[in-house]
């Protein structure tokens, strides 16, 4: 193991001086929390409450020494993570695609260098191919061109497609992909936009 | 050190043909578009000034006790400068630290120079007209490095302590989006935009990554430097502003660095 493997190496690197103390992944993990905390500084918007984990940050913070997430705390996570899934009180799930496509090659939200005062955008194309006519679009996601072409636009497949992108570890643990609604980077406006950019057979994405 | 200017004419040359691709080209092609760029603009490097005024300073006697930086300890014994860098970070005995090139430029200006760490750490990073010294230095010891193969020892239990630690920071995830290092850098072939991301856990990309920093960034016009490549990586990432030489930055410096070890070191480099 990668660690163990290091440790290992400072005992018998120092012997005369005596050896590094072994230290257990949750001390590691305690030295590097304080560690960061005394090396970030509060910034405009970006305060040091900002490296205070939750319970999916923590545990999807596995080095490859840990190797992959238990089933277990998949699991717990994704249960977790449905619950704080919030659907419109008016049932609306799907606005205007032209406006989720403004919002999703917006880039600028939550960064210190940020106004607070407006709102952040999605940064889809930062990850995701959407509409063909935008080349330019990251791989880091997978590509969303024709996502409603393949699953139709019924109220099932609206509801599940607000539920990804209010919260995305509802679905999958350890998502890459930022929880939008959850983390209070997008308003419910800005969500149902997305979601009619991605299911209104009018939408780019689906032509 | 000759200084080339043929940098300004290539980059307005392939500037336009950027243009052109991203209306017009497919995805391969814009691809092909940029390395071109890319080879355009190495013709000639900028960094040569940044180089040239760090040589400078490095020489030149300054502060309180009107002393040059000749005779600071990079790891490899006073005023050996050659090679220094691609050994960094390191642990010094003097000041019982970790350390990386720029901790250890402020060390060495505060106890040669006699200048206050307020003084040396006041404008880290440069803005136009407000330049910044030290940059200026991390540039010419860098450049003293160039072709010399990546070779951080990591010897000593605080030199392996700032690794582990380095590598947890690099997969903690927190802020709003959740972000880690990792989320960008931990998978091979990936893109933000069009914008290639190295795997830093691959050793091929941590060593092509590392060894082009510092950069001259032509999107910027200015020379920057690892600190402000990983200050400005968490701006982005959502968190809070990394303070500059902190121990969380020297950690993960560490371990990119490390995880660099083979590469031939080749910076200042230029990109985009």
């Amino acid at each position: 193991m990668h660690t163990t493997r290091w440790i290992a190496g400072a005992c018998a690197a120092t012997l005369l001086a005596g050896c590094a103390p072994m230290l257990s992944d949750a001390e590691y993990v305690k030295r590097a929390t304080d560690m960061m905390r005394a090396s970030f500084k509060d910034r405009g918007q970006a305060k040091l409450d900002r490296l205070t984990q939750d319970d999916a940050q923590a545990a999807c913070s596995r080095t490859p020494a840990q190797g992959p997430l238990p089933k277990a705390d998949a699991e717990r996570i994704e249960k977790a993570n449905l619950a704080t899934v919030k659907y419109p009180g008016d049932g609306k799930l799907q606005g205007d695609w032209r406006e989720g496509e403004k919002i999703a090659q917006s880039g600028v939200g939550k960064q210190f260098s940020d106004n607070p005062a407006n709102p952040a955008g999605g940064n889809c194309y930062a990850c995701h191919q959407l509409s063909p006519a935008e080349v330019s679009f990251g791989t880091i996601g997978p590509s969303l061109l024709n996502f409603g072409k393949i699953r139709g636009n019924s109220p099932e497949i609206q509801r599940y497609t607000w539920g990804k992108i209010w919260n995305a570890q509802a679905f999958t643990a350890c998502s890459n992909m930022p929880r939008f609604g959850h983390g209070g980077i997008l308003t419910e406006a800005q969500v149902r936009h997305l979601v009619a950019l991605l299911l209104d057979p009018e939408s780019p994405v689906n032509r | 050190m000759g200084i080339r200017f043929t940098w300004v004419l290539a980059a307005g040359i392939t500037a336009s043909a950027m243009s052109l691709s991203v209306h017009a080209q497919s995805g391969a092609d814009t691809v092909k578009q940029i390395e071109k760029y890319r080879e355009a603009l190495a013709d000639g490097n900028p960094a040569d000034l940044w180089e040239a005024r760090g040589e400078d300073l490095w020489k030149r006697k300054r502060g309180p006790r009107n002393a040059s930086l000749e005779q600071c300890d990079l790891g490899k014994g006073p005023g050996v400068v050659k090679g220094a860098y691609a050994e960094m970070p390191r642990f010094f005995v003097d000041a019982d630290r970790v350390m990386d090139l720029e901790s250890r430029l402020v060390h060495c200006m505060m106890t040669l120079q006699g200048f206050s760490r307020a003084e040396v750490t006041r404008r880290p990073y440069g803005d136009g007209s407000n330049r910044s010294d030290i940059e200026a230095i991390t540039a010419y010891v860098t450049g003293e490095s160039r072709g010399v193969k990546m070779n951080v020892a990591m010897a000593h239990p605080k030199e392996i302590e700032a690794f582990n630690l380095g590598e947890k920071m690099f997969f903690f995830r927190g802020g709003p989006h959740d972000f880690s290092c990792a989320s960008c850098h931990s998978e091979s072939g990936k893109r933000i935009r069009l914008q290639d991301l190295p795997n830093l856990t691959d050793p091929k990309d941590a060593q092509r990554a590392y060894t082009t920093w510092p950069a001259y960034r032509v999107s910027q016009g200015e020379l920057r430097t690892m600190q402000w490549r990983l200050f400005d990586c968490f701006r982005q990432q959502r968190f809070p502003a990394l303070e500059f030489t902190s121990d969380a930055s020297v950690a993960l410096t560490m371990f990119l660095a490390r995880n660099a070890n083979g590469g031939v070191y080749n910076a200042p480099a230029i990109k985009r």
